[in-house]
């Protein structure tokens, strides 16, 4: 495929594969607090601003609560806007995530999954995504080190455009991405995307000489009306977000969907899952199809807006559903991506037999005899949820 | 605020409010259960509950004598408890 921007070949941790995306992208404003295990980010974006290669504001916070604030006022000034986070540093942002969104802000962060304390864990858990869910960031999952680089690129193209208007998170694995070497492309330069990735041109900018009020206050009588607007938008998205997946395949010559699917179509039992784990149990699909069982993986690049028809369109007709969970929701009917597919499912009038499967908290390695476990529940046709590789 | 949208479809994006100075079409005087009285014989024109009403709503006159803005006043007190004089009582609304 010829595609347009002059690329180069080389190896990266994920960490310093999204702080190149970041570079690439020529951001404005940089405000963010170092956490484990995104602390690279924005070490390496430092380092760029430092030494020249980057014009950028680095604004070294207090907390992550002042990080993402800051990035609220530089994005409402019109400036391209990055932070990074994890775990308790997002937990720590809450109140600001549905703020940045609701004012339609444009920021991109880079989430390097992690579990929530305690007892205080620095490895992988999706808590932290799954607890900016319902905030209204439109939130990617990266499989490896490329996605995240190339994730994080179309998240500010999404993010800025005139029909979105929302902040996106770029979510990766903590450790098992952030922290691991892996070959990738990346563009040669800044200047090499300037084409997808123009300068930003902000709406609602902050103007002295035509002053706006920015989150003002609004009562019974005008509230819901700026929800449904900011709903209605919001659910629009998918559309513009498919738009850039095409757009950047044309210019990188990779090529992104909202949900990536392996054997799905015949299969007798799909396995959905979020993050660097949909690899692992691609190979072990791969592997069990040659054993004859009619197996597939179903996993997401967009999880935000949940792309509701596609999933069920997707598992209609599939008898047994395995939603692996990388945290626990706790009281609720099943995990957080479990309610998601059901609750799709529903939404489109099917009933299949589903299955959760919790795996991986805290950075518990999933290993290929863990899936084989799994699979092997799946058997009992009493089996609702099941902890994958949990002693006891 | 009869010039203000309605619908969700014709709201600012983000809830904005783009049209600067527009608190002035909000008439909280409406709000108010007690109401400042002024008696001017105690007046020293010290301006203390010009400097402290936290709605602008102690206007001063040319001969710096206060008067109250009652469009505006939410009924607070703060001027009354601040008045070194006893000048201002906060009377109950259509009580007087």
């Amino acid at each position: 495929m010829n595609t347009i921007g002059k690329q180069v070949r080389l190896g990266l941790n994920g960490d310093e594969a999204v702080a190149y995306a970041a570079y690439h992208a020529d951001v404005d404003v940089i405000s963010a607090y170092p956490i484990t295990p995104q602390t690279i980010i924005v070490e390496r974006l430092s380092e760029f601003v430092y030494n020249g290669e980057l014009d950028a504001e680095f604004i070294a916070v207090e907390s992550e609560h002042s990080a993402l604030s800051a990035a609220v006022g530089a994005s409402l000034a019109g400036a391209r806007t990055f932070t990074a986070t994890a775990s308790q540093g997002l937990a720590l942002m809450y109140e600001i995530l549905y703020i940045a969104s609701s004012l339609r802000t444009s920021i991109v962060m880079a989430l390097g999954n992690r579990a929530f304390s305690a007892p205080i864990n620095i490895h992988c858990s999706h808590d932290d995504a799954y607890a900016a869910r319902d905030a209204g960031w439109i939130q990617f999952f990266a499989e490896n080190v490329q996605e995240a680089y190339d994730l994080t690129l179309i998240a500010f193209k999404v993010s800025e455009d005139k029909k979105v208007l929302f902040p996106s998170i770029v979510n990766l694995d903590g450790f098992i991405l952030t922290h691991s070497v892996e070959p990738l492309t990346i563009f040669e330069d800044k200047k090499e995307i300037k084409e997808f990735l123009p300068d930003r041109e902000a709406v609602n900018k902050i103007d002295p000489s035509n002053p706006i009020t920015y989150g003002p206050l609004a009562l019974p009588d005008y509230y819901m009306e700026i929800k449904k607007q900011q709903a209605e938008a919001f659910n629009s998205t998918p559309a513009r977000i498919k738009e850039v997946f095409s757009e950047y395949e044309e210019f990188s010559g990779r090529s992104y969907s909202p949900l990536k699917k392996l054997y799905v179509d015949d299969a007798d039992i799909v396995f959905v899952v979020l993050g660097s784990t949909a690899g692992t149990m691609r190979t072990m699909v791969k592997k069990w199809r040659k054993n004859g069982e009619k197996v597939g993986v179903l996993s997401l690049t967009l999880y935000r807006p949940f792309p509701s028809r596609e999933v069920a369109e997707a598992l209609k007709d599939v008898d047994t559903i395995v939603v692996m969970d990388r945290s626990y929701s706790f009281g609720s009917p099943g995990g957080q991506l479990y309610m998601d597919v059901a609750a799709a499912l529903n939404k489109y009038g099917r009933y299949n037999r589903l299955i959760n499967a919790i795996y991986g908290l805290g950075g518990r390695d999933f290993t290929p005899e863990m899936a084989e476990d799994m699979l092997h529940a799946t058997k009992d046709p009493s089996i609702r949820e099941i902890w994958v590789g949990v002693r006891g | 605020m009869s010039s203000w949208p309605v619908k969700w479809e014709e709201l600012p994006i983000g809830g904005v409010v783009d049209k600067p100075g527009n608190s002035l079409e909000v008439k909280t005087g409406s709000w108010r259960a007690l109401k400042p009285v002024i008696d001017l014989d105690k007046c020293i024109k010290c301006l203390l509950c010009w400097v402290y009403c936290p709605d602008n709503a102690i206007i001063r006159r040319d001969d710096d004598y206060v008067e109250v803005d009652y469009e505006y006043c939410k009924g607070c007190g703060i001027c009354a408890h601040e008045c070194p004089t006893k000048a201002i009582d906060m009377v109950e609304e259509g009580g007087e």
